[in-house]
């Protein structure tokens, strides 16, 4: 074993993994945490923290993710280039670490444009590439990257994430390959809307032999309404929302919306469940934490494994 | 070149407030050149500020003259004597000019007329581009001569993000995706491999103050 992390032994006993996501306050309300956690608590594996997503201010997401550790769930600690340079990440890294976080998750990070501090200096020091073979380094050589030694290495399960969907389309695939070289042990995709894309980019990454490399989880987002899908489609980069699944959500009266969003994520989950060279989903139901006990029960992934 | 914009006239007006004769000094160099800072802006600028001055019923001496270049002590020389005659100079050069001038004369106050933008090219007349952030480390060779820390918005070295739509950067559907391009001008040239490599992290040159010394003056500033 790499790490001490639950994530990786469930997917090394080839156990398809259920993992969720929780968004820190945006304040420093415990109870919030505490309240979301208990939804996920027992129906996923592991809970992704975000790190000042869409670059807006919350919690830290360090600082969340030890609460959710409290509550006797496995976080997985997101953390962006956009906030910090390469010795604020490796501080924070060690101390992840000696809370007792065994899974980190490498990104780049939305554009501070989008949030709500426009006009922030972004760091991008290094890119997430870069930050994965630093994390990986830090783990296997136990050495800083000025290579300088660790007292006490910190031993994360390093996950990157992976957008099938964004241009060029030929090039994700190496992109993958290149996240895989840098140290990359699991990936969490983009929200899987159009499922022949995600299809094809799999197969591709079977024949390349990625997908023995690495755990893919494909991201799972249930759209909550009409509204939501046309956003997604219409305004979230990077997201690719066929018509078809518009159509779907916008042929049922408005109350079944919900339901019928439901469905297409149970759905897509039970293909991934057969989908040679996916290691498990990923659910993001985005200020929707009270929906997973459903789901998860709906998508029979439930009782969660202990191991 | 250097490219640079005339600050808003309210701002100017607000620097030179508490001052009665101004002197204000165009530059010949990249601030003519784009045509933000040369004579011709100065003369502009000077009359814009009089006719404020006069809806305001105020009177101020103002004067301009525009010198070769401000970013070479040299072209200072024929100044000593007339600055004297003012009590604040403004300077239609970059930053890099206005520090010069400022230096020059220590004992008078001296305000930017313009901000310094980029390090870009002319587009079209009155229409430029950043292209280079003078981050001491050139990396267009691997990068098909496409700048990713100027043109990416997330200064990635393994590009590209997951935010890239359609061709467009994540931020905004007028701004190509740098490594987009990058891709594209690599692949029509048979040369993906060099962006396959994983790129390290940047070793930063510009975080302290850089001073260029040529090769062939080591010998001469050595000494001194
Ligand atoms: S979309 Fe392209 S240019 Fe914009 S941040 Fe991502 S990689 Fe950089």
């Amino acid at each position: 074993m790499k790490s001490e992390s639950k994530l990786e032994k469930i997917l090394t006993q080839g156990i398809f993994a259920f993992t969720g996501e929780l968004g820190p306050p945006r304040g420093s309300n415990v109870e919030t945490i505490r309240e979301k956690a208990a939804y996920l608590k027992g129906n996923v594996d592991m809970v992704n923290i975000t790190d000042n997503q869409t670059a807006v201010v919350r919690m830290s997401s360090w600082a969340a993710s030890i609460i959710v550790l409290q509550q006797g769930i496995e976080p997985n600690y997101q953390m962006v280039c956009r906030d910090r340079n390469r010795l604020a990440m490796q501080s924070d890294i060690l101390g992840v670490y000696a809370h007792g976080i065994s899974n980190i998750l490498c990104l780049s990070g939305d554009h501070q444009q989008f949030g709500d501090h426009p006009n922030a200096k972004g760091v991008f020091d290094i890119d997430s590439i870069q930050l994965i073979s630093m994390v990986k380094q830090m783990r296997d050589e136990g050495k800083f990257l000025s290579g300088d030694e660790i007292d006490t290495p910190p031993k994360l399960f390093i996950g990157a994430a992976a957008n099938p969907f964004a241009d060029p389309f030929e090039w994700r695939i190496q992109r993958l390959a290149k996240k895989i070289e840098a140290g990359a042990d699991f990936i969490q995709t983009q929200c899987v809307y159009n499922m022949n894309k995600m299809r094809e980019w799999i197969k591709i990454a079977n024949e390349e032999g990625l997908t023995e490399k690495v755990y893919i989880l494909a991201g799972v987002t249930p759209m909550k309404s009409l509204g939501m899908a046309k956003y997604m489609q219409s305004k979230v980069p990077g997201m690719d929302v066929p018509d078809e699944i518009i159509k779907r959500i916008e042929g049922v009266e408005r109350k079944k919306q919900a339901e019928e969003g439901i469905k297409v994520a149970c759905e897509q989950i039970e293909e991934f469940k057969q989908m040679k060279g996916v290691a498990g989903v990923h659910l993001m139901a985005i200020e929707w934490e009270h929906k997973v006990p459903e789901l998860a029960e709906r998508a029979k992934v439930l009782p969660r494994p202990q191991v | 070149m250097v490219k640079s914009k005339r600050k808003p006239l309210n701002e100017i007006m607000g620097s030179i407030q508490a001052y009665s004769r101004i002197f204000n000094i165009g530059c010949g160099g990249c601030a003519s050149v784009c045509l933000a800072g040369g004579q011709r802006e100065v003369n502009a600028l000077n009359s814009e500020i009089t006719a404020e001055l006069k809806s305001q019923g105020l009177h101020k001496q103002i004067d301009g003259y525009t010198i070769e270049r401000q970013c070479n002590n040299q072209f200072f020389q024929g100044l000593d004597e007339i600055v004297q005659k003012y009590d604040c100079l403004l300077s239609m050069a970059c930053g890099a000019g206005v520090q010069f001038l400022a230096e020059r004369f220590p004992t008078k106050p001296v305000f930017p007329a313009l901000n310094t933008i980029s390090i870009g090219i002319d587009r079209d007349i009155g229409l430029y581009e950043e292209r280079c952030r003078a981050c001491g480390e050139c990396v267009l060779g691997y990068t098909g001569g496409i700048c990713p820390v100027t043109r990416c918005a997330k200064s990635l070295f393994n590009g590209p993000c997951g935010g890239t739509n359609k061709g467009k950067c994540e931020i905004s559907s007028e701004i190509p995706c740098a490594w987009q391009e990058i891709y594209v001008r690599l692949k029509d040239q048979n040369r993906l491999n060099d962006i396959r490599k994983i790129r390290p992290v940047m070793l930063w040159q510009n975080q302290v103050q850089r001073m260029t010394v040529q090769e062939s003056y080591r010998q001469r500033y050595a000494q001194s």
